[in-house]
C-alpha cells in the first residue's frame, strides 16, 4: 500500500472541495446571509489540511489497482465528512450525523433527505445551493474532475477512473485519461447549462433553475421545495423529465454523436433502456387510467413519465406521491429502482448493461441444460463480452445482494414496516432517494435511528462506487505495506 | 501526435512505452484482449481489441484523425495490409514491420509503391548492428550520427589500459585526439564528464568522432584494436541469415552452428562462403573442436536469451576477445549489464529506436526544431540533434561564454557538411546542425539548454 500517494490525492481533494465551497460562499454574499462564516471556516479548514497533505512529495507515485480503490473510497468519505460541516456549523441541521447523512446523500446523488418539507423551505439559500451542488459534483465523480486538471500519476490513473466511474467495463474516449475526463466534464457542463437555460425560459427563477439543474444533472433529486417538483408548471416538469432521461444515458454516446458515429452511439444498452422506459410508462399510465385515480389521460401520461424517468434515472424527484398509487404501478417503480440507468451516466443503480449480461448469461445456462456441450459466448452489439467482465458482473450481483440483506437486517432493528424498510435499503443502495411507505415522496429518513442512518450512508457510498471500493476498505490485506 | 500501434508483442510494447513517455496519444490494437488489457492498465493509452487490418477496427481506433500507424504484428502480410487499409481510410503515415527476407529485399518497392513511410525489420537492423561492431571490434556499440558524418562509439576501458586513472584534461593533453567524450557509465551511474573527470578501469565511455578520428584515437591509446577475420555464429535464424548477407563481401568469414539439419542446408545453399556446422552449440566439445579458443569473435544468436548468455560466458572463459549476445527480453538488463558481456544486441530496442527517431523528427516539423534524438544510456543520457534557426539566443556567442544548464554538452557542430568538435572559442551560426548531449533534461528547442 502506497500511503504517501493516497495522502497526496486526499490533499488535492480537500483543496478542490475548498474551491467547490466558493459556490455557496458567493451565494451567501449575494443574498447577504450569515452562513457566509460557516462556509468560510470550512474553506479554511479544507485549504489548511489539504495544504498540509501536499507539502511532502511522495517518492513513488505509482497507483496500482489497490491504491485506486482505496483512494476512491477514502476520497468520497473525506469529501462527505467535510461537506457536512457547513450544515452543522450554521446550525441548520443540529446533529452532525444528520448533516453527514444529508451530505452523503448529496454527493452520492441519492437525494434521500432527513429534512421535512418545511425545514427545506426555511433553509438559507447558500445551504440549499450547496446541497444541490453536491449532486453536481458527485454525479460525474470528483476524482474524474481532479484528473481533468491535474496529472495525478504517470499512466496508472485508469485505476482511479475505473473505480469511480459506473458500469461493468470502463473505457476511455481518447487515449489520455486526462483528455477523456475533460471531454466528459465538458458534455456534463454543457447539458447542465442547456437545462438551466430551458428552465429559465419556462419562468423559473434563476436560483430555482440553478438548483434544479444541478440536482437533475447529477441525477440526485434534492428539491428546494417541500413538494419537490409538483408546484412547477407543466412545461418545467416536461423539461425536467427529458433531462433526467438524458443524464441517465451513457455519456460516451454524446461524444460519439458529436463525432457523427450515430450507429455506435445508439448501442444495445441505450436501446434496451429506452424500451424499458417506454413500456414502464405505458403500463403505469394504463394502470392509473383503469384504476380511476382521477387523472385525465394526459395527466396520467405526464405523471407516469415523470415518475418512471425519476426512478430509472435514480434522480428521485416527484410530482405526485406515488406511494399512494395502485400496487401494480408501485411494483413497477420498485423494479425500476433495481434496474437503474445506463453505464457511464451520472445515474446509479445496477445499470442496464449489467442486467443484460446477467439475463443473457442466465439464458445460456438454460440452453446448456438442453444441450450440455453447447458452447456460447455472451455478446452485446455483436461484441463478445469478455469472461472477466461476466465474472465481475456476477460477483457484483452477489456482493449487492449480500450488502442488501445485511443492511436490511440491521435497519429492521428500528422496527419499521416491511415496505418502508425494504424500499429504504433499495432506494439508498441504488441512489434513488425516495422509497415507498414512510420514506415515500412525502416522507423522509428522519424517522430512523442514528445507527440506521450510518448503515444507509454506507449503502449510499457503496451504491455510488459500485460496492467493491467500499468492501476493499474492509479487507485486511489492503492495509499491509 | 496521434499514433496507432497494431500488434502488442515485444516490439509493440516497447514502442508503446517509449512513445507514451514522449507524450503522444496512443491507441493500441491487438486480437488478444489480454495483451491489450496489460498495456492499457500499465500505460495511459487506449486499447482496441480486434483485427487491426479491418477498417471497422481501424475506424474505432480513430484512424481518421491519426497521424501515424505502426503495424508490428507477427505477420508481414498482415502488417502490410494494415498499412494499405490505413492509407485508404485515413490520411496518415504508415510504418510496417517486415521481417521475411524475401520481402525485405523489396523494401524500396514497398516504400515507394505502397506509400509506406518506413519499413522496419528488427532482425535486419540487429544484423547491421552486429556487422558494425564486428568490423570495428573495439566498440561495444556504434551509432551513425549526423547523417553518417560522425559516429557515436561506445567502448569499455580495460583496467590496465592507458586511460585508466587519467582525467579528461590529461587525456586530451597526452594524446591530442580529435574526439569528444560525451558520457561515461560507471555501474548504475551515468556521467557527462567535464575536464576534471577521472577515468577508471571498466568505465563504459561514449565518444563522438568521425570514423577516421575514432580509429586514430584507438590506435593512440593502444586499445585492443585487433581486426576480426573469423567469427563463430550460434543459431541459424533470420538474423544469422542477414548477417551472412551483410558480411558476404567483407573479409570476415563466418562459421554457423545450427541444430536443425534442414536450416543448415538452406544456409549453405544460399551463402556458399559460410561454413555451416550441423550440431548442438551447447556441446562444449563441438565448440572447442570448431576452434572456439582461436576464433576472433563469438556471436550468440540462439533462440533463448538464457542460452545466449551462457554460451557467451563460456566463450569468454575460453578466451574469445569479441562477444556479441542477442537478448530479446530487456527485463533483466541490469543483471546482464553486470556480466560484462561486451556487445549486447536487442532487436526490439534497435527498431523501436529507429521508429522513435522518425516520430520525433516528424513531430519537429510541427514545432520544435529537434532533428533526431538518440538514447546513449537507457533512460539517462540522450543525444539530440538540432538545426539552429535564425534568431536563436545561442547564435554568435562563443560557447565558453554561454550559460549552459547542468549536464549539457555541445558535442559537435556540422556546418556546410563539415564536422567540428567544438572548443570553447567556437560559436554556433544559423543553419548549423548541432548535437547536444544531455542527462535527464527534456529538450524541445535548442534554447532549452541555456540557463534562463
Amino acid at each position: 500500500m502506497n500511503f504517501s500517494i493516497v495522502k497526496r490525492t486526499l490533499g488535492w481533494l480537500l483543496l478542490f472541495e475548498g474551491i467547490f465551497f466558493l459556490v455557496p460562499l458567493l451565494t451567501a454574499v449575494i443574498y447577504w446571509e450569515e452562513e457566509f462564516f460557516s462556509f468560510l471556516i470550512t474553506i479554511l479548514l479544507c485549504g489548511g489540511l489539504g495544504g498540509l497533505c501536499l507539502i511532502k512529495k511522495p517518492k513513488n507515485s505509482n497507483i496500482y489497482a489497490k491504491e485506486g480503490f482505496v483512494i476512491v473510497a477514502l476520497s468520497w468519505i473525506v469529501l462527505s465528512l467535510f461537506g457536512a460541516l457547513p450544515f452543522f456549523f450554521s446550525g441548520a441541521i443540529s446533529s452532525y450525523t444528520n448533516a453527514l447523512f444529508e451530505t452523503v446523500s448529496g454527493f452520492t446523488t441519492t437525494g434521500a433527505s432527513i429534512l421535512s418539507g418545511n425545514q427545506i423551505e426555511s433553509m438559507a439559500k447558500s445551504l440549499l445551493i450547496w446541497r444541490s451542488f453536491t449532486h453536481w459534483v458527485g454525479g460525474m465523480g470528483v476524482l474524474v474532475l481532479i484528473m481533468a486538471f491535474l496529472p495525478l500519476s504517470g499512466g496508472r490513473n485508469m485505476h482511479i477512473m475505473k473505480a469511480e466511474s459506473p458500469g461493468p467495463s470502463v473505457g476511455k474516449l481518447v487515449p489520455k485519461v486526462r483528455q477523456t475526463a475533460l471531454i466528459l466534464y465538458t458534455i456534463y457542463f454543457g447539458l447542465t447549462v442547456a437545462e438551466f437555460i430551458l428552465l429559465l425560459c419556462g419562468g423559473m427563477s434563476a436560483f430555482d433553475a440553478l438548483n434544479t439543474a444541478f440536482a437533475t444533472a447529477g441525477t440526485g433529486g434534492f428539491g428546494i421545495k417541500g413538494d419537490s417538483i409538483a408546484s412547477y408548471n407543466n412545461y418545467l416538469q416536461i423539461v425536467i423529465t427529458v433531462f433526467m432521461l438524458l443524464f441517465s444515458l451513457n455519456f460516451n454516446s454524446y461524444y460519439l454523436i458529436g463525432k457523427g458515429r450515430l450507429k455506435e452511439a445508439f448501442n444495445a444498452e441505450i436501446r434496451v433502456f429506452l424500451v424499458i422506459v417506454v413500456s414502464a410508462i405505458s403500463l403505469i399510465t394504463l394502470n392509473l387510467c383503469l384504476a380511476d385515480y382521477g387523472y385525465s389521460v394526459g395527466g396520467a401520461i405526464k405523471h407516469a413519465s415523470f415518475a418512471v424517468s425519476s426512478i430509472i434515472s435514480t434522480t428521485g424527484f416527484a410530482t405526485e406521491d406515488f406511494a399512494l398509487w395502485p400496487a401494480f404501478s408501485q411494483t413497477i417503480l420498485v423494479a425500476l429502482i433495481f434496474i437503474g440507468a445506463c453505464a457511464g451516466s451520472t445515474g446509479g443503480g445496477m445499470k442496464v448493461s449489467r442486467h443484460m449480461i446477467l439475463v443473457k448469461g442466465g439464458m445460456h445456462e438454460v440452453g446448456r441444460l438442453i444441450h450440455p456441450k453447447q458452447v456460447k459466448k455472451i455478446t452485446i452489439d455483436k461484441r463478445v463480452v469478455e469472461h472477466e467482465v461476466v465474472r465481475s458482473v456476477n460477483a457484483y450481483l452477489v456482493a449487492f445482494v449480500v450488502v442488501f440483506v445485511l443492511s436490511f437486517l440491521l435497519i429492521s432493528i428500528d422496527g419499521k414496516d416491511f415496505t418502508t424498510s425494504f424500499t429504504s435499503v433499495a432506494t439508498t443502495l441504488n441512489n434513488v432517494g425516495p422509497g415507498l411507505g414512510g420514506v415515500g415522496p412525502s416522507g423522509n429518513f428522519a424517522i430512523y435511528s442514528d445507527f440506521s442512518k450510518f448503515v444507509f450512508m454506507f449503502d449510499m457510498l457503496a451504491g455510488r462506487l459500485e460496492i467493491f471500493p467500499m468492501l476493499v476498505l474492509f479487507a485486511p490485506s489492503t492495509w499491509r505495506r | 501526435m496521434k499514433i496507432i500501434i497494431v500488434g502488442c508483442g515485444r516490439v509493440g510494447q516497447t514502442l508503446t512505452e517509449k512513445l507514451n513517455a514522449d507524450g503522444n496519444d496512443i491507441t493500441v490494437i491487438d486480437v488478444s484482449s489480454e495483451k491489450v488489457n496489460t498495456l492499457t492498465s500499465r500505460f495511459d493509452v487506449l486499447g482496441v481489441v480486434g483485427n487491426g487490418a479491418t477498417h471497422a477496427v481501424q475506424r474505432e481506433a480513430g484512424i481518421d484523425s491519426a497521424d501515424l500507424l505502426i503495424a508490428v504484428t507477427n505477420s508481414d502480410e498482415l502488417n502490410l495490409l494494415c498499412c494499405l487499409v490505413a492509407k485508404k481510410e485515413g490520411n496518415c503515415q504508415t510504418i510496417a514491420r517486415v521481417k521475411n527476407p524475401e520481402y525485405s529485399q523489396e523494401t524500396a518497392y514497398l516504400q515507394n509503391e505502397l506509400g509506406l513511410a518506413m519499413v522496419i525489420n528488427p532482425e535486419y537492423a540487429a544484423a547491421e548492428e552486429i556487422a558494425r561492431v564486428l568490423r570495428f571490434p573495439s566498440a561495444i556499440k556504434i551509432e551513425p550520427f549526423g547523417k553518417g558524418k560522425v559516429e557515436l562509439v561506445k567502448f569499455r576501458l580495460s583496467p590496465d589500459g592507458l586511460l585508466a586513472g587519467l582525467s579528461v584534461k590529461e587525456m586530451m593533453m597526452k594524446f591530442r585526439p580529435d574526439i569528444l567524450v560525451c558520457s561515461v557509465e560507471r555501474g548504475e551511474e551515468a556521467y557527462i564528464p567535464n575536464g576534471d573527470f577521472v577515468f577508471q578501469g571498466k568505465d563504459v565511455v561514449s565518444i563522438i568522432a568521425t570514423p577516421k578520428n575514432a580509429n586514430d584515437f584507438f590506435i593512440k591509446i593502444k586499445y585492443k584494436g585487433h581486426s576480426i577475420k573469423d567469427a563463430i555464429v550460434v543459431g541459424g535464424g533470420v538474423i544469422t541469415h542477414y548477417l551472412c548477407e551483410i558480411l558476404e563481401r567483407s573479409n570476415i568469414s563466418l562459421k554457423v552452428i545450427e541444430k536443425d539439419f534442414k536450416t543448415c542446408e538452406e544456409i549453405s545453399a544460399k551463402w556458399g562462403k559460410t561454413i555451416v556446422i550441423n550440431g548442438n552449440a551447447s556441446d562444449q566439445e563441438l565448440l572447442l573442436e570448431e576452434g572456439l579458443s582461436t576464433t576472433d569473435a563469438f556471436v550468440a544468436l540462439a533462440h533463448h536469451d538464457e542460452e545466449n548468455v551462457l554460451l557467451s560466458l563460456f566463450a569468454k572463459e575460453a578466451g574469445v576477445k569479441k562477444l556479441v549476445t542477442k537478448i530479446n527480453r530487456t527485463d533483466y538488463d541490469r543483471v546482464i549489464n553486470r556480466l560484462d558481456l561486451d556487445t549486447v544486441v536487442c532487436p526490439k530496442n534497435v527498431v523501436s529506436g529507429e521508429i522513435l527517431r522518425y516520430v520525433r523528427a516528424t513531430k519537429n516539423s510541427q514545432g520544435s526544431n529537434m532533428e533526431t534524438l538518440y538514447t546513449i544510456i537507457e533512460n539517462k543520457v540522450e543525444a539530440a540533434e538540432f538545426i539552429v534557426k535564425d534568431g536563436s539566443p545561442i547564435i554568435g556567442t562563443p560557447l565558453s561564454q554561454l550559460k549552459f544548464k547542468k549536464n549539457v554538452l555541445v558535442a559537435s557542430i556540422v556546418r556546410n557538411g563539415k564536422v567540428m568538435i567544438p572548443r570553447g572559442q567556437d560559436f554556433i551560426q544559423a543553419g548549423d546542425a548541432v548535437i547536444v548531449i544531455t542527462k535527464g533534461l527534456p529538450l524541445e528547442n535548442i534554447a532549452d539548454v541555456l540557463e534562463r
